[in-house]
C-alpha cells in the first residue's frame, strides 16, 4: 500500500507492504540507518524515533500507520538555524562523553529530547527513570545522565531566548 | 592549523560526530549490489543426533537460493572451527580438543547449534524457507551444569571425553600449600558460584560475505574485534583461502565486550556459501539469537580455603574450581578459566604458597569464552570473598586485613607464587584513598539512617590486581597460545604534514580515534585534527592482533609510540642534511627539528615536505618518504588494580538491594585521556554490577534449553538501578610500556562484583548471612531473609 508522511521536515509518499516495521522502512527502504535495531522484544530502546512529537520504539510500530503522520528520526535532528552545531542534546552528549560504540546512541538522544521537552526542570531521577527503556551496555549511564541534564538545560535556555 | 592535544588531556572524541548524527557505519548499514540474506537454522534442542535432514520443501520454497548443511561442508573437505589455546594437565597430556564444526555433522551439542544455512532473495524469505527445513533429531538428554557434568552416568558429548572433562589443570605449589595449611591457626572455606552471563553488546552479530569471481577475491564484513586473527584463522585453518585473497573488515562495531573477539562459525560459513551461490549475503542476528550463540562467559563452581596465621596473616590459598566451557572449544574458551584465572589468585596479596586446580568441562551449553575482564573477575571474586569470610571468622576489621596482607609500594616488583611478578603498584595507596572518597568514616550514621527506615545497610571492600595488555606472545606461548600477542601501527606522514596511522587494534567504543591521535599530536607537535586512526580492515591495516583483555593502548599504543619514534628517527636525518649539521645535533621538541644551540630549524611539515620532494635530498643514504612501522612484544603483563567499595540498601520487605554509593580508585598507569578512562571505569563497573546484582544464563538440567533467552528474561543494568559513581585514579607507572601506560577496559568490570556482594553480606551479617551468590536478585535476598530470623533492627 501507499503511504504519505512527514519525515525529517519532508513531505514522503513510499509504497510499504503491511507488515513492515518502522524500523525496517526506515532502514531498508529508506536507507535511513541512524535508527538501530538491538532487540526483538522493544526492550533496548536503539530504535526510538518521534511520531507526531512524542517518542516510540519504531520497531513496534507497522509502517502502514505512518500515513499521515509526522516522523522525526536521529537525521533530522538540528541546532539552531543558520549555526553549525547539532542539537543541544547531541553536542551535550559529546561534551559529557554521553556515548561509547554510539550503536545505542540515536534511541538514547532521542528518548532524552523527549523528556526534556515534556518537563522543564529534570532531576537526576527522573532523567534515570526516563531512560528505563533505553538500554546502554558501554557507558554505566552516568555520562549518559550527565548528558541528558546538560542537553535539556541546554534547550530551556535556547527556548528562553 | 590546529592544536596539539597531547597526553593527559580531554579533548572531545573525534569518532563521536559520526554518531551523535546517526551516520555510523555498522556492518546491518551496509548494502551490497545483489545482496541475498542468510538465516541459520539452529538446534532447539540440547542435545541430540542429527539423523537427517530433508530440503526439499525448503528448496521449493519462494525466492530460496540454496541451502546448506554440515554434509555440504563434509562434501567440500572443510575444517571446523580452532581453538587458538591449548592447555595441559599437571602431566603434560594436552586437552581433549572434539572438532567444532562450522555447521553440525551427526550431532548437535547446545540450543542454537548451527545446523544448516538458508539464503534466499529477502530476509522474509529466508526465513520462511528455514520454518520448512525438516531437521530429524534423536534428542538426547542434556547436561548444564559442571557438577552434573562430571557425575558418574553424567550423559557423555563425546565419546573420547570421558566425565566431559577437557582438561584437568592444575598450577602451584601443592605440597607447599599443604604444609601451611597444616601449620594454620585458623582456615577458611568457601563455596561459591560465579554465575554465568550473556554479553549483549547492544548491536547484535552480523555479517556479509562476498565473492568476487574476476579476482578471486572474498571479502567479508564482521562485527569482530579482531578481523586480521579472523583473516587467518577462517582463511588459513578453516576455508582455506590464501590470505591475499580474503579481505575481512570490522567497521563501527557497536560494542564487543568480549563477544565478538572469536571466530565464529556463522563468518566461515557466510564466506564460504557467497561463493557457492555467486551473489553476497547478508546475515543480521536478532538479539535471541545471539542469546543462544554469542559465546557466554564466566559459570564457575568453586571451592576455597585460606589458610591463616593467628594474626591474620594469609599463609596460602587453594582454589579448585569446575569450569564450563559449554559444547566446544571457542576460540580462547580453556585459556580463560586457567591462565586468565589461577596467575591472579595472589591478588594484592603476599600470600607465599598458592594452588589452583581447575577441571575444565563439557556441557550442553553454548561455547564458554571470555566476557570483559575473563577469568580476573573470577579470581577477584573468589580471593576477595574469602577474604572478608576470614576477616569475619577471626573477629579482624575487613580492612585491617587487607592491609596486614598487602604487598608494600617498595616491595614492586614483586613475584607471585603464581607465575606473574607485578612491576609496580600502590594497593594501600588505592586503598586510602577510596576510605577518604567513600567517606567510610560516617557509615555508622548512614546504616544507623537507614536502620530507622526498616532497611539494612552494608558496606563492601574489593582490593584487587588484574593482568592486561595481552600479551607477552612468549610467556603466552609457555601458556599454550597457539599464535603471537604483539601489536602493530603504521605512522604514514602525509607531504602536507598530515598523518594517517594504521593499527591492528579494533575501537568499537573504546575512544580509540580520539586516544591515539593523542599520541601523535602530543609526540610529533602536529594538529590533533591532523591525525587519522584508521582500523578494521586488513586491506588497509598491515596486521593486528585486535582489541581484547585490555591491551590496546597498552600493547597497541606501544606500537604507536615506537612508530612515531622511527619518524623522528628519520626526520632527524632529514634534518641533519637540510640543515648541513650533524645527526646527533639535531633536536626534535614541540614539532620542529633544530640544530642544538642555534636558532636553525626546520618545521615537521618542511621535513615531510622534503621527504616527498626529495631535490634537496639525502637520497645516498636515505629513501624517500615519511611512514614508519612498528611490531611491539610486550615483554611483560600489566598490573592495574585499585580499591572498590560499594554501599548497598536492602529493603527487608522486598528483598530488594539498591546499590546507594560506589567508588573507585583504580591504578591504571599513565591517563592519555581522563574523560575516556573515567568512561571505561563507568562501564566497567556497571558490567560487574549487573553480574552481582542481575544478570544470569540459566539453562534448564534435561533439556538443556536457555531459560534466560531474551532481555525480557535475562536483566540487563539500566539507568536507575545506577547511582552517581565517584571514580578516581591513583597511579604508579608501569615500568616496561613506553608511556607507563596499565590498561583501564577491564579494571571496572573486575573490581566491582566483590565489592557490591562484600556489601550485601555485610548488610546481612547480623542474621548470621555469611555468603551470597550472584545475582544478589530480589527472589534469592528474600528467600535468605525468610529462612534467617529477622532481628529487632530492622523493625
Amino acid at each position: 500500500m501507499q503511504i504519505s508522511f512527514t519525515l525529517n521536515g519532508r513531505p514522503t509518499t513510499i509504497e510499504v507492504e503491511a507488515a513492515t516495521l518502522v524500523a525496517e522502512l526506515l532502514r531498508e527502504q529508506l536507507n535511513l540507518t541512524g535508527t538501530h535495531i538491538g532487540c526483538d522484544t522493544s526492550q533496548c530502546g536503539a530504535c526510538v524515533v518521534h511520531l507526531n512529537g512524542l517518542p516510540v520504539k519504531s520497531c513496534t510500530l507497522l509502517a502502514p500507520t505512518l500515513d499521515g503522520a509526522t516522523l522525526l528520526t536521529i537525521e533530522g535532528l538540528q541546532g539552531a538555524p543558520g549555526s553549525n552545531q547539532m542539537h543541544p542534546m547531541q553536542e551535550a552528549f559529546r561534551e559529557h562523553h554521553g556515548l561509547q560504540c554510539g550503536f545505542c546512541t540515536p534511541g538514547m538522544l532521542m528518548t532524552a529530547i523527549a523528556l526534556a521537552t515534556e518537563k522543564k526542570d529534570l532531576t537526576e531521577a527522573d532523567v534515570r527513570h526516563g531512560l528505563e527503556g533505553n538500554i546502554c551496555r558501554c557507558t554505566g549511564y552516568q555520562n549518559i545522565v550527565i548528558s541528558v541534564m546538560a542537553g535539556a538545560a541546554a534547550m530551556n535556555a535556547a527556548k528562553g531566548e | 592549523m590546529g592544536n596539539v592535544i597531547g597526553i593527559g588531556a580531554a579533548p572531545k572524541r573525534k569518532e563521536d560526530q559520526r554518531f551523535l548524527t546517526g551516520r555510523g557505519n555498522y556492518v546491518s548499514d551496509i548494502k551490497r549490489a545483489g545482496m541475498t540474506s542468510g538465516v541459520f537454522v539452529r538446534s532447539p534442542h540440547g542435545h541430540a543426533v542429527l539423523r537427517g535432514i530433508d530440503k526439499s520443501a525448503a528448496l521449493a520454497s519462494p525466492g530460496i537460493i540454496a541451502v546448506l548443511t554440515g554434509d555440504d561442508v563434509k562434501a567440500d573437505g572443510l575444517g571446523g572451527l580452532p581453538c587458538g589455546w591449548g592447555i595441559s594437565d599437571a602431566k603434560g597430556v594436552p586437552m581433549k580438543e572434539p572438532p567444532f564444526p562450522m555447521l553440525a555433522q551427526s550431532k548437535v551439542r547446545f540450543v542454537g547449534d548451527m545446523v544448516a544455512f538458508v539464503i534466499a532473495e529477502t530476509p522474509e524469505q529466508a526465513n520462511a524457507a528455514a520454518e520448512l527445513l525438516a531437521v530429524d533429531y534423536e534428542v538426547l538428554p542434556s547436561v548444564v551444569g559442571v557438577l552434573e557434568a562430571v557425575r558418574p552416568n553424567a550423559p557423555q558429548l563425546f565419546d573420547d571425553v570421558p566425565n566431559n572433562i577437557c582438561c584437568d589443570w592444575e598450577l602451584g605449589d601443592k605440597a607447599a600449600v599443604e604444609t601451611a595449611f597444616r601449620k594454620a591457626a585458623h582456615v577458611a572455606k568457601l563455596s561459591l558460584v560465579n554465575n554465568r552471563l550473556i554479553g549483549n553488546p547492544m548491536e547484535p552479530r552480523a555479517a556479509i560475505a562476498e565473492y568476487e569471481p574476476g579476482t578471486d577475491r572474498f571479502t567479508l564484513w564482521t562485527t569482530s574485534q579482531f578481523p586480521h586473527v579472523v583473516r587467518f584463522l577462517m582463511g588459513a585453518l578453516v576455508l582455506n583461502i590464501p590470505q591475499h585473497k580474503l579481505r575481512v573488515v570490522a567497521p563501527d562495531v557497536g560494542g564487543g565486550f568480549g563477544v565478538k573477539q572469536f571466530h565464529y562459525g556463522e563468518e566461515a560459513v557466510i564466506t564460504w556459501a557467497a561463493k557457492r551461490v555467486k551473489r553476497p549475503i547478508k546475515w543480521v542476528a536478532s538479539r535471541s539469537e545471539g542469546y543462544v550463540s554469542d559465546r557466554h562467559g564466566r559459570d564457575h563452581v568453586t571451592e576455597a580455603e585460606l589458610a591463616l596465621d593467628e594474626n591474620g596473616k594469609f599463609l596460602a590459598f587453594r582454589v579448585n574450581t569446575l569450569a564450563n566451557m559449554g559444547g566446544y572449544l571457542s576460540t580462547f574458551g580453556p585459556n580463560i578459566p586457567t591462565n586468565l584465572y589461577g596467575p591472579l589468585l595472589g591478588g594484592v596479596y603476599t600470600t607465599p604458597a598458592i594452588y589452583c586446580n581447575v577441571k575444565v568441562v563439557f556441557t550442553n551449553t553454548v561455547p564458554v569464552d571470555a566476557y570483559r575482564g575473563a577469568g580476573r573477575p573470577e579470581a577477584t571474586f573468589v580471593l576477595e570473598r574469602i577474604v572478608d569470610v576470614a576477616a569475619s571468622e577471626m573477629g579482624i576489621d575487613r580492612v585491617e586485613i587487607r592491609r596486614r596482607n598487602m604487598i608494600p609500594k617498595d616491595a614492586y616488583p614483586y613475584q607471585t607464587p603464581v607465575l606473574v611478578q607485578y612491576d609496580s603498584g600502590d594497593p594501600m595507596g588505592c586503598l586510602d584513598g577510596a576510605l577518604v572518597a567513600a567517606d567510610v568514616k560516617n557509615f555508622g550514621v548512614r546504616k544507623a539512617a537507614s536502620a530507622s527506615k526498616g532497611k539494612f545497610r552494608g558496606l563492601g571492600y574489593s582490593t584487587y590486581v588484574e593482568a592486561c595488555g595481552l600479551a607477552p606472545s612468549r610467556f603466552a606461548g609457555r601458556l599454550g597460545a597457539r599464535g603471537g600477542l604483539y601489536e602493530s601501527a603504521t605512522v604514514r606522514v602525509h607531504p602536507t604534514g598530515q598523518v594517517t596511522v594504521m593499527i591492528g587494534t579494533h575501537n568499537h567504543g573504546q575512544g580509540h580515534e580520539t586516544t591515539f591521535a593523542q599520541i601523535v599530536s602530543d609526540k610529533l607537535g602536529v594538529a590533533f585534527d591532523d591525525v587519522d586512526i584508521v582500523f578494521g580492515d586488513t586491506d588497509r591495516v598491515q596486521f593486528g592482533m585486535g582489541t581484547y583483555g585490555s591491551r590496546s593502548l597498552v600493547v597497541g599504543g606501544a606500537a604507536l609510540s615506537k612508530a612515531t619514534d622511527k619518524v623522528i628517527a628519520k626526520g632527524k636525518k632529514i634534518a641533519s642534511h637540510l640543515l648541513e649539521a650533524a645527526e646527533v645535533d639535531i633536536q626534535f621538541e614541540s614539532g620542529k627539528f633544530s640544530v642544538a644551540g642555534t636558532d636553525r630549524m626546520k618545521t615537521f611539515e618542511e621535513i615531510a615536505g622534503a621527504a616527498y620532494v626529495p631535490h634537496n635530498y639525502p637520497l645516498e643514504v636515505l629513501e624517500p618518504g615519511l611512514e614508519e612501522q612498528a611490531y611491539y612484544d610486550p615483554v611483560n603483563f600489566t598490573y592495574p588494580g585499585g580499591c572498590h567499595i560499594a554501599e548497598v540498601e536492602i529493603d527487608p520487605e522486598t528483598g530488594t538491594v539498591m546499590l546507594v554509593n560506589y567508588t573507585a580508585v583504580d591504578d591504571v598507569g599513565t591517563v592519555i585521556n581522563p574523560m575516556i578512562v573515567e568512561g571505561q571505569l563507568h562501564g566497567g563497573i556497571v558490567q560487574g554490577v549487573g553480574q552481582a546484582l542481575f544478570e544470569n544464563a540459566v539453562y534448564d538440567e534435561g533439556s538443556g534449553q536457555l531459560l534466560s533467552g531474551s532481555l525480557m528474561d535475562y536483566c540487563m543494568p539500566r539507568a536507575d538501578h545506577m547511582p552517581m559513581m565517584k571514580v578516581a585514579t591513583h597511579s604508579t607507572l608501569c615500568t616496561h610500556t613506553p608511556m607507563g601506560v596499565k590498561g583501564c577496559g577491564e579494571v571496572g568490570t573486575i573490581g566491582s562484583p566483590a565489592a557490591v556482594i562484600n556489601a550485601v553480606v555485610d548488610a546481612l551479617s547480623h542474621l548470621g548471612v555469611t555468603h551470597v551468590d550472584m545475582p544478589a536478585t530480589p527472589n534469592r535476598i528474600w528467600r535468605l531473609l525468610q529462612n534467617a530470623s529477622l532481628p529487632a533492627a530492622a523493625e
